[in-house]
């Protein structure tokens, strides 16, 4: 953040909304890592944490939804490495291959939730999981709004003549989800 | 649907509460992260951390607190919201969940929550002793430093509001240590302004006399805080007048007096109006003797064993409690001068000079009200630490022309 910064000498005239949304950011962290911290304290302490007849969670096609989710962090840095060099080209087409990678990973979701043999009501375990899951996901589908405005707003003459910090916020926002799935996917997977 | 919601209804009263604590959280985050931002980015030129009026550093300190603590408690109430409407089982034992995770929510961000309270209060004293004092701000490092210690440390004290309830051994003994090291930077705080009075031209004042009120209070409040941070003790008061009285010493008796005093101090320049003083040492008389004997005999009451949340009580209770109902009846008496004297004065109040107490400070550069743009497009330039009281030295750049420009207004 940045506490090294010296006040500024201009008065006033500033914009200072992505200092505002890093903050938000660090806050919102603290939701997800309360939802974590219910889940491993209510897992360590079940006597059956998994509902009668579900023997755990299969983890090809989340792992397959990880890597496209975690690679459209790379896309979206690359978009705004374009919007920098002033390419709007190539900034929109990345911009948009990563709110596509987004929406399969959102597809990807829907179809896993689909085949599951628990419910939101199935126990603790199906409790925190489509919390987790959900949760998450709405912060997916966010981004991918989030985005979608951006792009729009590339198109009005004159609206990305320097200072635009919405792209910047947004991408923030999106490497935010990432690292809260990798997390999410590490508790939830992986630890079985 | 769980229990607590027998007839299945959707709508609630458990359910508009939670939705209202969520929608709270939600603004109060908001308004976090307004002030936040605002101290971190927008300071006036020149001021560095270090020259920054110990209320921005314990407004900083309390926000922060809001941001990191305030998602933990709406996280934890959406999931109570959901145990309640769509039957999950977060809380439900039935159903492997765990009430005493609640707790945790609950308190990981309610310990903290009176904090947010009583910081700014240890702004305003650290902003009053001084001007009433004409000392500088004993400390003023060890005093803007420790906030910061009172926001980490008051982040992991929670537990003490729950040791009767199922927790660990080990987490009673870590919360009773880190509990009772919180009392050392606020024991720092305490010196620091024992230290500015200490030899200091006292100016009784309303405003001084509440925050000596409020402090005294404040001490009293930690003496008992130690207590009550005490396991053995903690387990055999609970749940009694004891901690009732320990909250009201810190909210009323610290907290509420602080805030009367800051708005004593301030009202000539929110208002232009000079507050009567006769009035306002009535107001303070009544509240300081008022909330002492409203809120010290709960601590008898509490160590013979009365329960708190109770309409009614034996009656070998009887003595302490007309004690606490004649204070309670002063407290409600001592508004009376002060409403009085807030509506009066400001509408037929001396007229305020831009600076009554002789204070130093950016708002004391301005005439009484302000202007809405404060100084418009001339913004001072800091050149030193605040509090320069008795030093001689000025504040800002050019402090002669803004003292000027005010003298001829
Ligand atoms: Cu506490």
């Amino acid at each position: 953040m940045t506490l090294s910064n010296p006040p500024s000498q201009e008065h006033g005239h500033q914009s200072h909304n992505l200092t505002g949304f890093i903050i938000f950011l660090c806050s919102e962290s603290v939701i997800f890592l309360a939802f974590f911290s219910g889940y491993a304290l209510l897992k360590t302490s079940a006597l059956n944490w998994l509902p009668a007849g579900v023997e755990g969670l299969e983890v090809h096609a989340p792992l397959i939804n990880t890597i496209v989710l975690v690679s459209s962090s790379g896309t979206i840095y690359l978009a705004e490495r374009f919007k920098a060099k002033e390419n709007m080209a190539l900034f929109r087409g990345f911009w948009l291959l990563s709110m596509a990678m987004g929406a399969y990973f959102l597809y990807g979701q829907y179809v896993e939730w689909s085949g599951l043999q628990f419910g939101f009501t199935s126990g603790t375990f199906g409790g925190t999981f489509y919390l987790l899951t959900g949760f998450h996901g709405l912060h997916v589908a966010t981004g991918i709004g989030l985005m979608g405005l951006m792009l729009v707003k590339s198109f009005i003459p004159g609206n990305y003549v320097g200072g635009e910090q919405g792209v910047e916020a947004t991408s923030l926002f999106w490497h935010f989800v990432d690292v809260i799935w990798i997390i999410l996917f590490l508790l939830i997977y992986v630890w079985q | 649907m769980s229990i607590q919601n027998p007839l299945g209804h959707f709508v609630n009263g458990q359910g508009l509460w939670l939705t209202a604590v969520a929608l709270s959280g939600v603004s109060s985050i908001m308004g976090a992260v307004n002030f936040v931002t605002t101290i971190l980015r927008m300071r006036a030129p020149g001021m560095g951390f270090f020259r920054m009026p110990i209320f921005c550093w314990t407004a900083l300190a309390a926000q922060s607190l809001q941001l990191i603590g305030l998602p933990a408690l709406t996280g934890g109430a959406v999931m109570l919201l959901m145990d309640l409407t769509f039957g999950t089982s977060f809380y439900e034992p039935e159903g492997g969940g765990d009430p005493v995770l609640y707790q945790h929510f609950f308190w990981f961000y309610s310990h903290p929550a009176v904090y947010v309270i009583i910081l700014p209060v240890f702004g305003i004293f650290s902003e009053l002793f001084p001007v009433y004092s004409r000392k500088p701000l004993f400390g003023y490092v060890y005093v803007a430093v420790a906030s910061f210690l009172i926001v980490g440390l008051g982040l992991v004290v929670w537990v003490h509001h729950i040791f009767p309830s199922g927790v660990a051994q080990w987490m009673r003994n870590f919360f009773m240590f880190s509990t009772m090291l919180i009392a050392v930077p606020t024991g720092v705080k305490v010196f620091a302004w024992l230290g500015t009075i200490w030899r200091g031209k006292l100016r009784l004042t309303t405003p001084m006399l509440f925050c000596l009120g409020g402090l005294f209070n404040f001490v009293f409040a930690g003496v008992t805080g130690i207590m009550l941070a005490t396991v053995p003790v903690d387990i055999h008061v609970s749940n009694t007048y004891f901690v009732v009285g320990h909250f009201h010493y810190v909210i009323y008796g610290a907290a509420v007096m602080g805030i009367f005093a800051a708005i004593y101090h301030w009202f000539p320049k929110f208002t232009g109006r000079m507050p009567y003083e006769g009035l306002g040492k009535v107001h303070f008389l009544l509240t300081f003797v008022g909330a002492n004997l409203n809120f010290l005999p709960m601590h008898p009451l509490g160590l013979m064993g009365m329960p708190r949340r109770v309409s009614s009580y034996d009656p070998e209770f009887a003595f302490w409690n007309v004690l606490a109902s004649l204070g309670a009846f002063l407290l409600g008496v001592s508004i009376i001068p002060y409403l009085l004297n807030m509506l009066s004065s400001w509408v037929r109040g001396e007229k305020a000079p831009a600076n009554p107490w002789n204070a130093i400070g950016l708002e004391w550069l301005l005439p009484s009200p302000p202007a809405e743009d404060n100084f418009g497009e001339n913004v001072p330039t800091v050149i030193a630490r605040p509090y320069g009281y008795g030093t001689g030295l000025p504040l800002v750049e050019n402090q002669q022309s803004y003292e000027q420009a005010l003298q001829e207004a």
